[in-house]
């Protein structure tokens, strides 16, 4: 038994931290938040250059062979930061439903490629769909076409491609478009680091890359590695929340003391530290569950995923009650992570959502 | 990072398992929940066969009857403990408090005087540190000790010692040094509760049980070799037992709430409250906090294994603990409905929760309430000013 990351793995992670304090610290991210695009393009070239793209890509399609525990630990550092920019899209959702595709990920791992995941569409919100969908795939040629319209996909803006869950011929599959084939309209979105947008296919070509056979395990595979990845950045997210409030008890003073000496104020501190340490447990243990295919990764990640984002959501929440009225101004960056804690949170239904399949597991259905 | 067993935790943990399979107590396994409450008969006799099989301090040093284990051992020990549902070592206080106590400041003589009965079970310790008017503030104690050539002389009264009335030993806090400020004027002698001039007069908790007591002392002779430490040096060492407390017996309380949980579960089955959503979210809620702070305790038992220190996660384990177990319990209640009001033999598993949820109060208020671990934590953890 041994819980902690590797000496290579803490290395890896004090690189992503001084990514997202040195190139991307609050400032900037403030800054981007605010821009059409949302993000800087030119941060996927120098994370491709750091070679993060890849991590765990086999090393015959240019990755770096390695596993999740070490994306793992870049999930937790971009949600520190809130990164803004598609790789939670990407590499969590997206280079999931890849593995039978090596070309894709061959282009994923060189940065020719950013993708998201489109699965959302009218009535149907579900990551794993129970039934048909009405987004359909035909086939033309020697190739496929999409028509349909698929909602809340997140960062299809800055994708240069797409997985869409659609309807085939022989049931659900899983297809790869191009994002330049379709019609993409971002929606006003409360966390502006992480948007959401409708795409609108309509005969745009594609590619196959799961059938009706794979197409649940693969979806099963896509949900709980987003599950812990976004587990991991709401702890990394719930954590920046919890030290900016730290830090400000310590200077600020009302009554002749630094606030954080009064205990109503000191314990809701505490109580932030207490949760997000709990959360960053379940969520190396989901990660470590992902990594090596465990059989209890499903009900990990769907644990971590749950407790991670409500922690995070509440270490915010806490965090912008002892600032007091500067945290509560749109100057300040705290509202950016609770908007994003939420982001998460929200993310294949609530926390709620989560723990019903935990019951399931535990109790039976 | 390894979730699993290496190779010889698993073959000490498959070991384990069988001796457990093979020795627990007869009939253990058919007794009803509230049968396998804490008895001290029962539970004197297990600590003997565990300490004879080598189960008992796995991570003490081998010449006092330990086993010099790594820490990984003890985690694997307790979480087969909990899967057998095995009864407990009669020396709670012994084994979490004293014990690691003498080890960090005794006397050789100490050592060899206690260690290897705290494992046994033939000496069972109490806790004298509370006073009527020192809990929070433990250093303003007053229970006095006169040097008396080779003998300190104990006059004072101790309260809500647990244990106290089966106790043959006691840790205990004296004020040596009353002109000194409060935290230096303090000695940790170890009390023979045989001794003339003791008077244990257990107190019933809540739950009707008298667990804890009054101890008065009168002119109590206690032998100079018997100190802990230096003389006015007891406060530090206080700190050891304290640490020990809310840290290494939080650790052992986890897996108790581990049992607490499937017990739930099994309770919902029974009830057929398994069916409804509400039920089902809020045991599901609580096994997942529950494997967040056995995780978060295996972090810092993996910090303590690499540089010799917990991490400061550990500081969470008692204070979390203590809460969810609240919470736990009342959700067994609610799991009753109104049958919940019934006890003893016409409750629903024989009073077993109407039981475990009130005992369950006394845990934000034992080892350090809730409020002084929040201020710990804050001051000592985080570095917030001091709240007093
Ligand atoms: C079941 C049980 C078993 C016990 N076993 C033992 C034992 O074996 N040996 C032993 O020595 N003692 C034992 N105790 C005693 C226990 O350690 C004390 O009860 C505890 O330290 C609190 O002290 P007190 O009861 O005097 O309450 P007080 O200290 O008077 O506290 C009353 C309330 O005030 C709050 N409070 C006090 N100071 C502060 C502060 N600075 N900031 C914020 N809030 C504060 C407390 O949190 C509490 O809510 C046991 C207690 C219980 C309930």
């Amino acid at each position: 038994m041994d819980f902690a990351f590797s000496e290579e793995q803490e290395m890896l992670r004090s690189q992503a931290r001084s990514f997202v304090t040195d190139r991307f610290g609050a400032e900037r991210v403030a800054q981007l938040a605010e821009t059409e695009a949302g993000w800087d393009e030119s941060s996927w070239d120098a994370m491709t250059e750091l070679g993060w793209m890849g991590l765990s890509i086999p090393e015959e399609q240019g990755g770096a062979g390695f596993g999740f525990l070490e994306e793992a630990v870049l999930f937790e550092e971009l949600g520190y930061g809130l990164y803004p920019g598609p790789y939670f899209s990407t590499v969590a959702l997206a280079r999931r439903a890849l593995d039978g595709a090596p070309e894709q990920l061959k282009r994923l791992a060189s940065g020719g490629s950013r993708l998201t995941l489109a699965w959302i569409e009218g009535g149907r919100a579900k990551l794993l769909p129970e039934t048909g969908m009405s987004t359909q795939a035909q086939e033309s040629g020697d190739g496929w076409t999409l028509t349909g319209e698929k909602h809340l996909v997140p960062d299809a803006s800055a994708a240069t491609d797409v997985v869409v869950v659609a309807a085939g011929p022989e049931g659900l599959g899983l297809w790869v478009a191009r994002c330049e084939d379709a019609k993409i309209e971002m929606d006003p979105t409360m966390d502006r680091t992480r948007r959401l947008g409708r795409i609108i296919f309509d005969g745009t070509p594609a590619e196959q890359v799961a059938g009706a056979g794979d197409v649940r395990s693969t979806l099963e595979r896509v949900q709980m590695t987003a599950y812990a990845a976004l587990a991991l950045e709401a702890v990394g997210a719930g954590q920046a929340a919890f030290e900016l409030a730290a830090d400000h008890v310590k200077t600020r003073e009302q009554f002749g003391k630094p606030i954080g000496a009064y205990q109503a104020v000191s314990h809701q501190v505490v109580d932030s530290y207490i949760g997000i340490e709990l959360a960053r447990s379940l969520a190396y243990w989901a990660a470590w569950c992902v990594a090596e295919g465990d059989e209890r990764a499903p009900m990990a990640a769907a644990a971590a995923k749950s407790f991670a984002g409500e922690a995070a959501v509440a270490s915010c929440e806490r965090a912008i009650q002892v600032h007091g009225g500067i945290g509560f101004t749109y100057e300040h960056p705290l509202h950016r992570y609770y908007k994003r804690a939420q982001w998460i949170d929200s993310f294949d239904g609530f926390g709620s959502v989560q723990r019903a399949s935990v019951a399931t597991a535990l109790l039976g259905s | 990072m390894d979730f699993r067993d290496a190779p010889e935790e698993a073959s000490f943990r498959s070991e384990l398992r069988s001796w457990l399979e093979e020795n627990l107590p007869d009939g253990w396994r058919e007794l009803s929940p509230s049968r396998t409450r804490w008895n001290a008969d029962v539970s004197r006799e297990w600590s003997k066969k565990l300490y004879e099989a080598g189960y008992v301090g796995l991570t003490w040093p081998k010449e006092y009857g330990g086993r010099a284990a790594p820490y990984t051992h003890q985690a694997v020990f307790l979480e087969e403990m909990v899967r057998a549902e095995a009864p407990e070592h009669i020396g709670v206080i012994g084994l979490g408090m004293a014990g690691p106590t003498i080890i960090s400041h005794g006397t050789d003589e100490q050592k060899n005087r206690h260690l290897a009965n705290i494992l046994s079970g033939d000496e069972v310790w109490c806790q004298g540190f509370s006073e009527p008017g020192s809990g929070s503030d433990l250093a303003s104690l007053r229970t006095k000790a006169v040097r008396d050539n080779d003998h300190f002389v104990v006059n004072g009264q101790k309260v809500w010692s647990s244990f106290a009335h089966i106790a043959d030993w006691c840790i205990l806090l004296v004020r040596t040094d009353p002109d000194a400020k409060k935290h230096q004027g303090i000695t940790y002698l170890l009390v023979d509760m045989h001794s003339d001039g003791v008077d244990v007069r257990p107190l019933n908790q809540m739950s009707g049980e008298p667990e804890f007591n009054e101890i008065f002392f009168s002119d109590v002779r206690v032998p100079i070799e018997n100190v802990l430490g230096e003389v006015n040096a007891g406060w530090g060492v206080a700190m050891t037992t304290l640490l020990h407390e809310r840290g290494t017996l939080g650790f052992a309380l986890t897996s108790r709430l581990e049992v607490a949980m499937n017990k739930v579960v099994t309770l919902a089955r029974e009830t057929g409250a398994e069916r409804d959503p509400l039920i089902r979210d809020r045991i599901a809620r609580h096994w997942v906090e529950l494997q967040g702070l056995k995780f978060t305790n295996y972090r810092a038992l993996t910090t303590l294994v690499k540089t010799g220190v917990p991490g400061p996660e550990g500081s969470i384990a008692k204070l979390f603990w203590s809460e969810s177990n609240q919470r736990l319990t009342k959700l067994a209640l609610e799991i009753m409905g109104p049958r919940a009001q019934l006890d003893g033999d016409e409750g629903i598993w024989d009073g077993y929760w109407q039981y475990q949820q009130l005992r369950s109060r006394g845990n934000t208020i034992e080892a350090g309430t809730s409020e002084v671990l929040r201020n710990i934590i804050a001051e000592r953890v985080l570095g917030l000013p001091r709240s007093r």
